[in-house]
């Protein structure tokens, strides 16, 4: 079943609403725990960070018994260098941001962390998608297992 | 069979059926939608005119029975006649029972009130909160435990966890609560175990009454019976000029104040907490946690009441003021109690026998397959309704309409627009039926 969402870019009160919403549908679906936590934990992420440098961009969640798809798309600034951007630590955020406790270059890494596969597609001055894989069959490795698990694409620089 | 009859709106006015401490009195309840909107887990819906709660979704916030306009949402505790029953009966007073009166009373004063009022002895929950402190401490020591650790005192914000948050669950500290440490300190520790020896809790919390007979983390409790602060607040009163006063109270500052809100962090004596109170809040924080924004907080002293404990349901006193005598209370007392009469039970004695699982009571149905189809039959309901969560249909919201809807327990007629909707349909029907004439009789 399929979801999209509406992340406005100019009100920060509203942001991490759709991954709430996620949360609920995930959670009245009988969805694992863990597996829903994992997959409210990237998408918040992935939602704040389009707040914050995109202007916000419209979310897509796809649930099937095997897995959640999410897809953040956004029409920002882009992401001139991905791998320096998963970085930990690594942030271009603003100070009025950082002092809202995020910013913290902890947004990329942190999907990562959560999803069992993470995709970027970015164009400098077009936008920015991400896509975040989280599979239900119950045999998720733990987060520290897994590493390498995503494929990070840059679009033209 | 009408839907809005089905099993699991039974009417907790029927005491025997429930395991909750929340029940409702009939008589009083004008059946009007300021409880179901209020429920953080939407756990009550009117049926009849009346409120009925959903058993498994029921925290025991108490938030229905502080809202509630009409007093027609209670606590249902214990009745003080009940001590009769045993051979030697211990008090076991919350601290949140100091606040209740003005500090003209001393503490110790107020103690002696409870032996004037039948009890045998007293043992306060707060030298026992003191204990629970001094084993966190050592559990916040140990680098296998998640951080941060969320406090398991408040049974609401157990209940709440397991409910919304169970990713949550490896997070609360996985010992007793103090009120349950007292009981098993006084009755095993001083009584050794004795027959018709009772515990009773003085408690200002409506959890607590649920929990004494369904306990969540232990299998059984010790404590014997709980007896709701405002039953005994009068009688109480009564004695307190009379009673003779003993030197009964032991407890240090630091388990007094864990009747308000921060105090326990204070005790614990860890700055990086977070001290969260009343049912809304706790949740923002809980939510934040769960979305990891909270990695420098090593403790969370989360409380389902405001100010604390001291604004229980089952309390007298307005919170604040309540809070307020606390502290100063607190300030006159040492920093701990006095030395114990008996050995302190070890870390493995206070830990949790049966740690709490996952309630699934959101879940739409077991099978996620079957659960998707209802989703999709929900989200279609639920995008016809008018989305104004009027609640006139006795759901919190159309949403949870359109889920109560989809589990058999409502009627999309229960909403007043669709009917009307309908109506109009009907009426268009019946009026393009009355046009048309039988043919013999239709008239150039």
């Amino acid at each position: 079943m399929k979801y999209r969402f509406t992340v406005p870019g100019d009100d920060f009160t509203m942001a991490g609403k759709a991954s709430a919403e996620v949360k609920r549908i995930l959670g009245q679906l009988g969805i694992d725990p863990t597996a829903v936590k994992r997959a409210s934990v990237a998408m918040y992420e992935a939602e704040i960070n389009m707040v914050i440098h995109a202007g916000g961009g419209v979310v897509e969640a796809d649930i099937t018994p095997e897995r959640i798809m999410l897809t953040l798309r956004d029409e920002g600034p882009g992401i001139p260098d991905i791998e320096l951007a998963m970085t930990e630590g690594y942030s271009t955020a603003p100070e009025w941001i950082r002092e809202l406790g995020f910013g913290a270059g902890m947004g990329l890494p942190n999907m990562k962390r959560n999803a069992d596969n993470l995709e970027i597609e970015s164009e400098v001055g077009r936008g920015t998608t991400v896509r975040l894989l989280i599979r239900l069959d119950g045999s998720a490795p733990a987060a520290a297992e897994r590493p390498g698990g995503g494929a990070v694409r840059g679009g033209s620089v | 069979m009408n839907p809005s009859d089905g099993p699991r709106f039974d009417s907790r006015s029927d005491a025997a059926k429930s395991l909750h401490s929340v029940r409702l009195e009939p008589e009083k309840c004008v059946g009007c939608t300021t409880c179901i909107k209020k429920c953080p887990t939407e756990a009550i819906r009117v049926r009849k005119g009346r409120a009925r709660i959903i058993d498994e979704r029921c925290i025991d916030c108490g938030e229905c029975i502080r809202t509630c306009p009409h007093g027609a949402k209670k606590a249902v505790s214990d009745p003080l006649s009940l001590i009769a029953g045993y051979r030697r009966t211990i008090a076991i007073p919350a601290p949140a029972l100091y606040a209740q009166f003005d500090e003209r009373w001393s503490i110790d004063r107020l103690l002696s009130g409870l032996l004037a009022l039948g009890f045998d002895e007293v043992f306060e929950v707060a030298e026992a909160a003191e204990i629970v402190t001094a084993a966190t401490q050592e559990l916040m020591k140990r680098a296998d435990l998640p951080r941060p650790l969320i406090s398991s005192a408040c049974p609401a914000v157990v209940k709440l966890v397991q409910l919304r948050y169970p990713s949550l669950i490896p997070h609360l500290v996985p010992l007793l609560p103090p009120v349950e440490v007292a009981a098993r300190i006084a009755k095993e520790r001083l009584h050794g175990g004795e027959e018709g020896v009772g515990a009773f809790l003085v408690s200002p919390c409506a959890g607590k009454v649920t929990t004494a007979r369904a306990p969540v983390g232990y299998e059984r409790s010790a404590l014997d019976g709980v007896i709701g602060i405002k039953d005994l607040y009068v009688p109480l009163r009564g004695v307190l000029g009379t009673a003779p006063e003993r030197a009964l109270s032991r407890a240090g500052r630091a388990g007094v104040e864990w009747a308000r809100t921060e105090g326990e962090a204070d005790a614990l004596g860890e700055r990086r907490s977070i001290s969260v109170d009343g049912i809304a809040a706790v949740i923002g924080v809980l939510e934040a946690l769960e979305n990891e924004k909270l990695n420098d907080v090593a403790y969370i002293e989360a409380l389902a009441c405001p100010a604390g404990c001291v604004g229980g349901p089952l309390t007298v006193e307005n919170p604040y003021i309540a809070r307020n005598r606390l502290r100063n209370r607190a300030e006159a007392l040492p920093p701990r109690a006095a030395r114990a009469p008996y050995e302190a039970p070890s870390l493995a004695e206070l830990a949790w026998t049966r740690p709490p699982a996952a309630r699934r009571a959101l879940a739409l149905d077991p099978d996620m397959l079957k659960a998707m189809i209802m989703m999709e039959e929900m989200d279609l309901l639920a995008s016809s309704l008018p989305g104004l969560d009027c609640g006139s249909c006795g759901a919190p919201s159309c949403q949870a309409l359109a889920e109560d809807v989809v589990r058999g327990l409502a009627s999309p007629t229960d909403c007043i627009f669709k009917l009307r909707e309908n109506v109009r349909e009907l009426a268009g029907k019946l009026l393009a039926l009355e046009e048309i004439k039988p043919p013999g009789l239709d008239k150039e």
